[in-house]
């Protein structure tokens, strides 16, 4: 039963894009910087897209199952220009509030608070 | 004693530096650190896409992500540290709430993740790819190129599938694949003007560039 010598499974990288999406979430709930924010959505993000192709993957589903084919890679594919896009506007934001505040604090973000 | 599983050795390597350095992420207090972090983790994500068969992917992951997100981020980041901002401390309370929530979801999908037994592993080591679907006589055998035909609205691996419940999704991608194009070019078009409006707002990002209703900058 030991990693080194049993081929791994589905349910390995499930394991690891849970890690990777409860530390995006922490880090999003915590830093008080935006770009840090910004950073936990990057690790959210890849968690799932971990996932995603995991379940698409055809190494790794056991023999004579059909899984989701192509539509894994697809999705994750999508989900990594749409990261990217997200990141640009985001940045882009972020910069616009850091000159009108001086700050990148997102606490000090409230403006709007009724 | 078996033989060791090299494809098991990689993914443990890739999934402890990916795990370990999200870890840094959270616990890093400082914002370059933690971008550092960062990349190192996507790039080990990367090797795990590599590790599951999607080679076009990763590529993409490496390019994409570590060469063109991490460098947007780090020039953010570049951009806008400056002494007290460097690293700013969260409050103890925040900490305590953020790692109940964090270890609760973390349980749930652990507990998700593992109550399938068909997803244990393969049956047998097919780490030869063998797809019952794909016949010697498709068009394309490798990932990129089944990506392709799948962005043009063909689904190559679908082609010869008998199931009627299996070959939906025949259409593909094609209609995605534009709006996505499209929205890339609205991003970045509006990226770049949001970026470049604080020089003649000066004030706020959003209101009308005029002199009198100029905010003062907090300090």
């Amino acid at each position: 039963m030991s990693l080194f010598t049993e081929p791994i499974g589905l349910s390995h990288f499930l394991v690891v894009g849970a890690v990777l999406f409860v530390c995006g979430v922490i880090c999003m709930a915590t830093k008080r910087n935006v770009l840090g924010v910004l950073m936990g959505i990057e690790l959210v993000l890849n968690g799932a897209n971990l996932n995603f192709v995991a379940f698409g993957s055809s190494v790794l589903r056991p023999a004579g199952t059909e899984g989701i084919g192509m539509d894994g890679q697809m999705i994750a594919l999508f989900v990594i220009v749409l990261a990217a896009a997200e990141a640009a506007v985001a940045l882009a934001i972020a910069l616009s509030y850091y000159h009108a505040h001086a700050t990148v604090d997102v606490d000090r973000g409230d403006e709007l608070k009724g | 004693m078996d033989a060791i599983n090299w494809h098991g050795c990689f993914f443990l390597l890739f999934a402890a530096v990916a795990c370990g350095f999200a870890v840094a992420v959270v616990v890093a207090g400082n914002i370059v650190r933690m971008a550092c972090c960062l990349v190192v983790s996507l790039a080990a994500v990367a090797g795990l896409f590599f590790l599951a068969g999607a080679e076009f992917l990763g590529a993409a992951q490496l390019m994409v992500y570590v060469g063109g997100t991490m460098v947007l981020l780090i020039f953010g980041v570049m951009l806008t540290a400056r002494g007290p901002l460097v690293s700013m401390k969260t409050g103890g309370g925040q900490w305590v709430l953020a790692l109940v929530i964090g270890v609760a979801l973390f349980a749930v999908l652990l507990q998700a993740a593992t109550s399938s037994s068909a997803w244990d592993g393969p049956r047998e080591n097919n780490l030869v790819r063998h797809d019952p679907v794909q016949s010697e006589e498709s068009v394309t055998q490798d990932a990129a190129g089944q990506l392709g035909l799948g962005l043009l609205g063909v689904r190559e691996d679908k082609i010869r599938q008998e199931n009627k419940v299996l070959r939906g999704g025949m259409s593909g991608y094609l209609l995605a694949f534009e709006i996505i194009s499209v929205h890339l070019v609205v991003v970045l078009v509006g990226a770049a003007y949001l970026a470049r409006a604080r020089r003649r707002v000066q004030g706020s990002g959003v209101r009308t560039p005029s002199p009198e209703s100029r905010t003062p900058i907090p300090e």
